[in-house]
């Protein structure tokens, strides 16, 4: 063995990885692009709206009813340090409208949505169904991962809006029965200091997030290898690659909105 | 007329054709032979354009099958596919029905579905069948729901990937029997991969052995018997020892 070989097989990982990142963002060109070209799938959009939102719910919400007591536990007992245990409704509402909403249900439907859609399209590879399709005159893109995508980018900021609702009612309750705020003043101070652009921002990063999950899930089902080890690999291929993205994603937005 | 010249495709290491050329004429019926793992499914997916051959040319009657209209082209085909492929999201008669429910062939839904019951009548499955899921079918069911939405919209070539496996010999006749009547009654061009020798009487105008990447030997199937190839002899006689060497 040679001495560049270690430095051969750094070099070809590092051209693998362009090159993944390279086929990733061309498919996700390519779905967009036939947004605007008929045919338009209604019924496969619907039933992605349905599979992707309204099933998402529980999960969302029981993880944003969760997080929101945790965080108000945790404001109070760091805020007491200074004497700021007021600050406990207002940094609730803003941490779960900028951060925690979006990033946790996020996370929270790429493992439910990323893994069920790669699984889906995978096992629709290797029994030859997206052959099928074509010789039916029907763009598996179009078909399959059009509908899926846009569901989740309109779904994602749906479900995120219920999961800060929910995340800020957590934090109320906690606030309420174990640190003796007082209920008509927790919402109010939550009122006061909420602003527009806080929950906006969570709502741009969800759909940020939706898209990623459902791109991911598409675009790794449509890589399927062969037999069912090959989904299996797609399937967590997929959670694993819209994780990282959704947190890759959620750090650049929040530079672009807000700092200075 | 679909034509292959010098057609070769390789996965990696695994040269599968090497130069495979054949021609069908317009309204014949051809049937492909040869063992298994060929590429006889490769052979067909490529006139297809759903696997790019590494050289060579495909056409249908002069055009060549990956360039111009995509569409246009592939609403003239009809497959059945090896293992049946059915969308198991959808029932049976959506299934069978598919094409018909979109795209440029889009009628309504009751018309549909009555074309998918009559479908599905002539491959010998009853109309309760069309309400089903096809994970709720038998193998052999599961297959004629894969003939019958390849021959829901009418085609013009009709390519079936091993037809009668898996049914039984009463039903693979009935199988025989439509193939033979789309290609005469409706004068479809039909391209069928079987290993049985009896469907290949029943279906065949002409017969062409696929060996070693290569068409081994092509003619009428009335020269099948008395060919005087060694291969196409072992072949149809399932002789185990031959040119053809069994196990390696
Ligand atoms: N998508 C693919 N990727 C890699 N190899 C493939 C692919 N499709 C087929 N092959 C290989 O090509 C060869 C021929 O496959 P093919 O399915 O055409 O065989 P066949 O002649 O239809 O066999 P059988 O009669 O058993 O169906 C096999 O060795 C198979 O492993
Ligand atoms: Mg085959």
């Amino acid at each position: 063995m040679s001495l560049t070989a270690p430095l051969a097989a750094l070099g070809r990982t590092v051209l693998s990885a362009l090159a993944l990142i390279g086929r990733v963002a061309l498919y996700a060109l390519a779905t967009v692009s036939h947004l605007f070209r008929p045919p338009f799938y209604g019924r496969e959009f619907l039933h992605a709206l349905v599979q992707i939102g309204w099933l998402s719910l529980p999960v969302v919400g029981l993880t944003a009813l969760f997080t929101g007591g945790a965080l108000a536990l945790q404001i109070y007992a760091g805020g007491s340090r200074f004497n700021a245990e007021s600050v406990v409704p207002s940094i609730v509402a803003i941490g779960m409208a900028r951060e925690l909403g979006p990033v946790l249900g996020g996370l929270m439907v790429a493992a439910r949505v990323a893994s069920s859609i790669a699984a889906e399209i995978g096992t629709m590879k290797v029994t030859e169904q997206i052959d099928a399709l074509v010789t039916l005159s029907t763009h598996p893109m179009k078909y399959l991962t059009l509908p899926r995508v846009l569901a989740a980018t309109l779904a994602v900021p749906v479900l995120v809006a219920v999961g800060d609702s929910i995340g800020i009612m957590g934090g109320y309750l906690v606030g309420i029965t174990r640190l003796e705020f007082n209920a008509a003043a927790y919402l109010k101070n939550t009122a006061d200091f909420l602003e527009l652009w806080d929950v906006v921002s969570g709502l741009i990063k969800g759909a940020v997030f939706g898209f990623i999950v459902a791109t991911m899930g598409c675009f790794y089902g449509m890589q399927s290898g062969r037999g069912a080890q090959g989904v299996g690999r797609a399937t967590k291929s997929a959670v694993v690659a819209a994780s990282v993205l959704i947190l890759a994603a959620n750090y650049i937005l929040t530079e672009l909105f807000f700092s200075a | 007329m679909i034509e292959l010249h010098n057609v070769h495709k390789a996965f990696g290491s695994n040269k599968v054709l090497r130069g495979v050329t054949l021609s069908i004429p317009r309204g014949s019926s051809l049937v492909i032979i040869g063992g298994s793992g060929t590429g006889k499914s490769v052979a067909l997916k490529c006139i297809l354009g759903l696997i790019e051959p590494d050289s060579g040319t495909i056409t249908v009657d002069g055009k060549d099958v990956h360039q111009g209209d995509r569409d246009e082209f592939l609403a003239r085909f009809g497959m059945l596919f090896q293992g049946g492929a059915l969308f198991d999201s959808l029932p049976v008669w959506q299934n069978v029905a598919f094409r018909l429910l979109r795209g440029s062939l889009k009628r309504p839904k009751a018309q549909a579905r009555e074309i998918a019951i009559e479908k599905l009548r002539r491959v010998g499955l009853k109309p309760e069948t069309a309400d089903l899921f096809p994970a709720e079918l038998s193998g052999g069911m599961q297959k004629r729901v894969g003939l019958a939405r390849a021959i829901a919209a009418d085609p013009e070539i009709i390519f079936f990937d091993e037809p009668t496996t898996g049914l039984d010999p009463i039903m693979a006749g009935v199988i025989n029997d439509l193939i033979r009547e789309i290609v005469t009654e409706m004068g479809a061009t039909a391209m069928t991969i079987t290993h049985d020798m009896s469907s290949v009487r029943a279906i065949a105008d002409n017969v062409a052995m696929l060996h070693d990447g290569v068409i081994k030997w092509t003619g009428p199937v009335a020269g099948m018997d008395n060919s005087g190839d060694p291969y196409l002899d072992q072949f149809i006689h399932g002789r185990a020892t031959g040119p053809i060497e069994a196990v390696r």
